[in-house]
């Protein structure tokens, strides 16, 4: 019933968006949003019929959050052409803060959950957990976006480092027990409908004149600023609205797996979710999908291919050792594809038509 | 138009501009010549807002716009061509001209300034849908120009527009801007190619280590024994 509920609410969310797109003219979102909704029929009805078990519904889901850190950070640092190494950490804001209203403030349990279904406080906290990390990303960006390249990296990898210490030193969120309890508020439903949104949004924001002044800050930070872009406001708020979405997709992971843990939000799974973006293709949202879903399919094959290796073949390896083969293959990726899969370019379905050209 | 009085820049604790006075009329060329390292491209930086001053003033049209941010004093009508041109690689050349309107609201405004543009340099228009990394060196220049064309101040700043050109493309780039100069665009020009910039300029400043030494009507500094020595090989 449930989610015959929600089903119904994404149509009406999709029907309402797409009104609201043609009204303003030349956007084709109907088609992409076909598409969107075709999908979701689609892979609801292969879990409803139990050709999808819970297991790969789980992973799908995780695909789906690992899609909104990599569009995110594709923002930037593809879009913008900054360096950030932290993203994890603003994920680990919004899983913390989120996780906090829903579990502490609320008190809500999973029982509740399965008997009252979706709930507006769920999406209050998951936007309320992706503005503060907006707030972080803003705080952090404003003083560190004048260093470039190199320093901002390092910057962003202790600011990462800095959040998962202080999360595991906070004991009213469990400390280094991390944040237990959290109701199972995602589900495959919210988690499209938000990966759904947040795609769009970006995709409108990047085509639009905004993006374009973004993407001038890669290509040129001093042209950019001769040609009157106002270099730092666009970093600071790339770096926010980046900030902001890793925040959701925290968010909703933390409402997945039912628990925030510091160690889920350190260096490995901001390298992780790196290694999506430039397999991708910098500047790519469409690479960045295609990637996040790879490599997070790729991440539970291996965990299962070397459990095999380990307990049938008896090999002594253990679940680092993925890690390697990320290594191994962004190594392939920058020696053969050196712009990544998808380079800069988009899929048809992902670009706004211009009516001039 | 623009009036630098004491102009005093440093990086770090080297003083590149020590005190550099000058002034462009409304509608003249203007050029500033010198040796490498003589803080042309500084003292050009720092009218733009790209390099904060340590002392002195700019004003420009009566208003004070000293250590103004380079994107605000886009909309107040300089436009900085810089050295070494600065196009965006990989955006093609009309994306380049596009972004250049980035301050005008009006995009019809735009549209026919990018005409105009391509009416100007046709060898931009034929390239137009090619990336602007894979212009020739000449090319790029035209457009590093164009997009300040699009981006349309009252003063034009240019800095070395000639530097690494074949000879023929500089006789082209400075007709051009004669004739850019002609429309009624004020034009301050840094070159180390004295001859060609003191032919078309009305006035000249000489750059020596941080400090204007020479200054008067162009003809009168191209006829200076000592500029004719120093800059001119003669």
């Amino acid at each position: 019933m449930g989610n015959l509920r929600s089903s119904r609410l994404v149509t009406v969310v999709a029907f309402a968006l797409s009104a609201w797109r043609s009204r303003r003219g030349n956007l084709p979102l109907p088609r992409l949003l076909t598409v969107a909704v075709l999908l979701y029929a689609v892979i609801q009805l292969l879990s409803r019929t139990g050709i999808l078990n819970g297991y790969f519904m789980i992973i799908i889901n995780r695909s789906l959050v690992f899609v909104i850190l990599a569009v995110s950070l594709n923002l930037i640092n593809g879009i913008a052409g900054q360096f950030s190494l932290g993203h994890m950490g603003f994920a680990a804001v919004g899983a913390y803060v989120s996780g906090s209203i829903t579990t502490l403030i609320f008190m809500y349990t999973s029982e509740q959950v399965a008997s009252i279904g979706g709930n507006i406080v769920f999406v209050i906290a998951i936007i309320v957990g992706g503005l503060a990390a907006a707030v972080v990303g803003f705080l952090i960006g404003f003083p560190s976006l004048r260093l470039k390249g190199d320093y901002l990296a390092i910057v962003t990898l202790g600011f990462g480092e800095i959040i998962r210490t202080i999360l595991n030193n906070i004991s009213v969120v469990g400390g280094p027990r991390g944040l237990l309890g959290i109701p199972k508020f995602s589900n495959f439903t919210n988690i499209f409908v938000f990966t759904f949104l947040t795609i769009v949004a970006l995709r409108n924001l990047v085509q639009s004149s905004y993006g374009r002044a973004l993407l001038s800050i890669r290509e040129n930070e001093m042209a950019a600023e001769l040609a009157g872009v106002n270099t730092t406001r666009g970093k600071v708020m790339g770096f926010a609205i980046g900030a902001f979405f890793a925040g959701v997709a925290g968010g909703l992971l933390a409402h997945l797996l039912q628990i925030a843990h510091p160690t889920q939000y350190g260096f490995y799974a901001s390298a992780l979710v790196l290694i999506m973006v430039y397999a991708g293709g910098m500047g790519s949202l469409t690479g960045s999908i295609i990637a996040a879903f790879f490599l997070t399919f790729l991440t539970e094959a291996l965990r299962v291919g070397i459990d095999q290796l380990r307990d049938r073949v008896g090999i002594p390896v253990g679940t680092e050792w993925t890690m390697v083969i990320y290594a191994l293959l962004l190594i392939l990726v920058m020696l053969f594809r050196t712009d990544g899969l998808m380079g800069m370019r988009e899929a048809k379905l992902l670009v706004i038509d211009e009516r001039k050209k | 138009m623009l009036s630098v009085k004491n102009l005093k820049v440093s990086y770090g604790c080297i003083e590149a501009i020590k005190d550099v006075s000058f002034e462009v009329p409304s509608g003249k060329i203007v050029t500033l010549i010198g040796a490498n390292g003589a803080g042309k491209t500084t003292t050009l930086r720092a009218v733009s807002g790209l390099e904060k001053t340590t002392g002195g003033t700019v004003f420009f049209q009566g208003k004070e716009i000293t250590n103004m941010e380079a994107h605000r004093l886009v909309p107040l009508g300089i436009s900085h061509v810089p050295e070494g041109r600065r196009i965006f690689p990989t955006l093609t050349a009309r994306e380049n001209l596009e972004l250049a309107g980035w301050t005008i609201k009006d995009k019809k405004q735009v549209a026919r300034r990018m005409e105009e543009v391509f009416f100007f340099f046709p060898r931009i228009k034929e390239r137009a849908s090619q990336l602007g990394g894979t212009l020739s060196g000449g090319e790029q220049q035209m457009l590093a120009v164009g997009r300040a064309m699009v981006t349309g101040g009252s003063l034009l700043l240019l800095d070395e527009p000639s530097m690494g050109l074949a000879p023929v493309l500089v006789e082209e780039i400075f007709e051009k801007i004669v004739e850019i100069n002609r429309k009624g665009t004020t034009v301050l020009l840094v070159e180390q190619n004295a001859a060609e910039a003191l032919d078309i300029a009305d006035f000249a400043y000489v750059l020596e280590v941080g400090y204007t030494t020479i200054s008067g009507p162009a003809k009168q500094i191209a006829a200076d024994p000592r500029v004719r020595e120093a800059y001119l090989g003669v």
